[in-house]
């Protein structure tokens, strides 16, 4: 079956043509279409996994294609790479995008624009599918900015409201800075290496690194290219701005494309092109770094926003931050791990706040509460979801990010003890905040009585997928589960090496999670603390965070005194060198010239006459002559 | 009309295009310069005719020219007569130096 796996990617774009062609009028029609052909690439992504597993683990890469452009010494090619890699996005991916579409039946069902709505998120999984199982550098770009038009599709869904329009627009601007240096390092490696297959980079790499062909700082250039690429699609520090924005959009499209998918292709496209990044230890250093930086930087805003959706996507930054670091630090697995727990419960997080918001229509967290009572449903999977996140034990969120804090204390970049207790630290926090958003909406006594008394459960549809994404946010560590490792020996970097789970590190994370959890509850549960005392006696730091760092600020700072600054020049040159000098000057000198010849044209007939046979009589003489 | 030489014809030809050119180019009422340019064409109709009739009388083609010069002249001069009317009642003169709208 795996070498018709090209229909992974082909199907939903089939869906997304007929849909947009033919089934418009039919709500029904168009999402059936996109969740039967979301069903089937699941079904298969599933079966393709069972292939895998029966292969020895040595021969677990399929790869096929066929050329698409033919331009000397350059072939750019269409393929198919199925390996452990592969497998685990395509599951993840057409799983959450199935059980998305499920839900979206019940949170869109009063939207008008219901069936482009479906057309938009089969496009999307069409487009993240195609860069999943891309085989060489030029498809997975190409992928790479189809999921972010996509992206800036879903953002801007209700266009017509200013904040929607502005944040896909922020979104797709940021995310050109990041794929430009993408791009050049694509179109390097096509210089270098003359292919752009990922198989022959790969062997190319490996074999240039060893008899002294490249040199390491070479190969790290170009990774260092590709990671800017990453950053701006993880939305790591300093391209992070746009992702919180990207909360404007509908609340499943969050959950699908803003926090368990999209986001996570720079980490899916740094672990594809591993072998650039493994070649040298200084962009492994800058990954690493770069990445534990947005963890904690984005976790300390987590701490002071007011938005359930905004909390939620810092959230998301922070932990696509432990993504990138362990990738940086050799953690292959580790980050791959926490991509894919870290898919189940935040795309339930956000589908619960989905719930909430379809309850009580309002984002802002200090307009809910109580709503334990009346959400019997909801608010349990978004407990199990708040504890997987914040790592306690035995749920998906512990294994993955217990792998991570172990990855990092093992690593040998430079100085990684500040890594480990920021990453330490970042977990602490992350529980505090989480549990500061459960406290707060679903505890407590109810803020707004109008909004809490109009607060009833969401339908079958919606809490269906939530069920599902609770099951999975408690089991899908246990693959990893010491003395089994079953994750770990199906997808790692290089040679399987045996595990050795360091229970002294678990109980470490373990205990600063409870921590954070019982200092949240004693401000937001048991109130012993006042959490508005405490931010009026921090008040700078407060507003510091509350701001985001003003780094939105500094930005808009930066284009308006430099960016328009040397607009305004460049405008003066235009308006008094170009228009004036150069443009109005031609057309000075014509008229001119006309002038001067104008003077010719007297207006006497008989001036005219006289010229005339004048010139005659000229003529005559010249000719006699 | 043997007796008279072709230069003869010539001499007066050239001596009435000099006077129609002078009307043409020196005086400044309308009608005047009107009058100068008849005097040219019936001219250059002399020319014709003392051509033809010293190089082939038997060929018609100077004569059936002189026949087209006058005729259009007369058309000439219609449309000649109307545009200077048109002037008078626009200008209330017909005197040509005023008449230099078309100056650049």
């Amino acid at each position: 079956m795996i070498q018709y796996s090209w229909l992974i990617p082909a199907l939903p774009a089939l869906a997304y043509v007929f849909i947009v062609l033919f089934a418009k009028r039919s709500r029904v029609l168009s999402a059936g279409i996109s969740i039967a052909t979301m069903a089937f690439c699941f079904l298969f992504s599933v079966d393709i996994l069972f292939e895998l597993l029966k292969l020895d683990p040595a021969s677990r890469v399929i790869t096929f294609g066929a050329t698409w452009l033919q331009i000397s010494p350059w072939q750019a090619n269409v393929g198919v790479l199925i390996d452990p890699l592969s497998s685990n996005m395509l599951l993840v991916v057409t799983l959450i995008s199935l059980l998305v579409q499920i839900y979206s039946l019940g949170y869109m069902h009063e939207d008008e624009r219901f069936s482009v709505y479906y057309s938009y998120l089969s496009l999307f999984t069409s487009s993240m599918l195609l860069l999943v199982v891309s085989n060489n550098y030029l498809q997975i770009f190409v992928g790479w900015e189809l999921v972010g038009l996509c992206s800036y599709l879903l953002i801007g869904f209700w266009y017509f409201k200013p904040e929607a329009a502005n944040a896909a627009k922020k979104a797709f601007v940021v995310n050109r800075i990041g794929d430009m240096g993408f791009l050049m390092g694509v179109v390097t490696i096509g210089m270098v290496f003359q292919t752009f297959d990922f198989a022959q980079v790969k062997d190319l790499v490996t074999a240039g690194l060893a008899n002294g062909t490249y040199q390491t700082g070479y190969i790290a250039g170009i990774a260092l290219l590709l990671f800017c690429g990453a950053v701006g699609k993880s939305a790591q520090f300093p391209l992070h701005v746009w992702l919180p924005d990207a909360m404007e959009g509908p609340t499943p499209v969050s959950a699908l494309i803003h926090a368990a998918t999209m986001v996570a292709a720079g980490v899916f496209m740094v672990a594809r092109t591993y072998v650039l990044f493994s070649a040298d230890p200084v962009a492994m250093t800058v990954v690493a770094y770069i990445g534990c930086f947005t963890a904690l930087f984005a976790a300390t805003i987590a701490l002071a926003q007011d938005d359930i959706k905004r909390i939620l996507a810092y959230s998301t930054l922070s932990q696509l931050g432990y993504m990138v670091m362990s990738l940086g630090v050799g953690g292959y697995t580790s980050g791959m791990f926490h991509l894919t727990t870290h898919a189940c419960f935040k795309a339930l997080l956000f589908l619960g706040a989905g719930s909430v918001i379809h309850a009580v229509h309002n984002q802002d967290i200090w307009k809910m509460g109580g709503l334990w009572k009346k959400m019997y449903f909801t608010a349990p999977t978004f407990l199990i979801a708040t504890l997987a996140i914040s790592g306690i034990f035995p749920l998906a969120g512990f294994w993955s990010k217990d792998s991570i804090l172990d990855a990092v204390h093992e690593s040998s970049i430079p100085h990684h003890e500040i890594l480990y207790y920021s990453a330490v630290f970042t977990a602490f926090l992350t529980a505090f905040y989480m549990f500061r958003l459960f406290f707060v909406v679903f505890t407590g006594e109810p803020r707004d009585h109008h909004a809490y008394d109009h607060a009833h459960e969401s339908p079958l549809t919606m809490t269906g997928p939530l069920l599902l994404l609770a099951l999975l946010s408690i089991s899908v560590g246990w693959l990893n589960y010491p003395g089994f490792e079953g994750y770990t020996k199906f997808l790692h970097y290089g040679d399987y090496h045996e595990q050795v789970f360091n229970w002294p590190m678990a109980w470490v994370s373990l205990s600063i999670a409870v921590l954070g959890i019982l200092l949240s509850a004693s401000f937001y549960y048991w109130k012993v603390f006042s959490a508005a005392k405490t931010a009026e006696t921090f008040k700078p730091v407060y507003l510091l965070l509350k701001n985001k760092y003003y780094v939105d600020e500094f930005y808009s700072w930066i284009v308006d005194k430099f960016l328009f600054g040397l607009s305004t020049v460049l405008k003066w040159f235009d308006d008094n060198v170009v228009d004036d000098g150069m443009v109005d000057g031609t057309g000075w000198v014509a008229r001119k010239m006309g002038g001067l010849l104008s003077l010719t044209q007297t207006g006497y007939v008989q001036n005219y006459a006289l010229v005339v046979f004048g010139a005659v009589a000229v003529i005559f003489l010249l000719v006699s002559f | 009309m043997n007796g008279i030489p072709l230069v003869h014809f010539l001499y007066l030809a050239a001596i009435l295009f000099g006077v129609g050119m002078f009307g043409v180019l020196a005086r400044k009422n309308a009608i005047s310069v009107l009058m100068g340019i008849e005097l040219m064409l019936n001219a250059v109709n002399i020319n014709y005719l003392a051509f033809a009739r010293y190089w082939n009388w038997n060929s018609l083609t100077g004569p059936v020219f002189v026949v087209f010069v006058i005729t259009i002249a007369a058309a000439e001069a219609a449309v000649a007569l109307a545009i200077i009317i048109s002037i008078y009642r626009h200008l209330r003169t017909a005197n040509v130096d005023d008449a230099h709208y078309l100056r650049g």
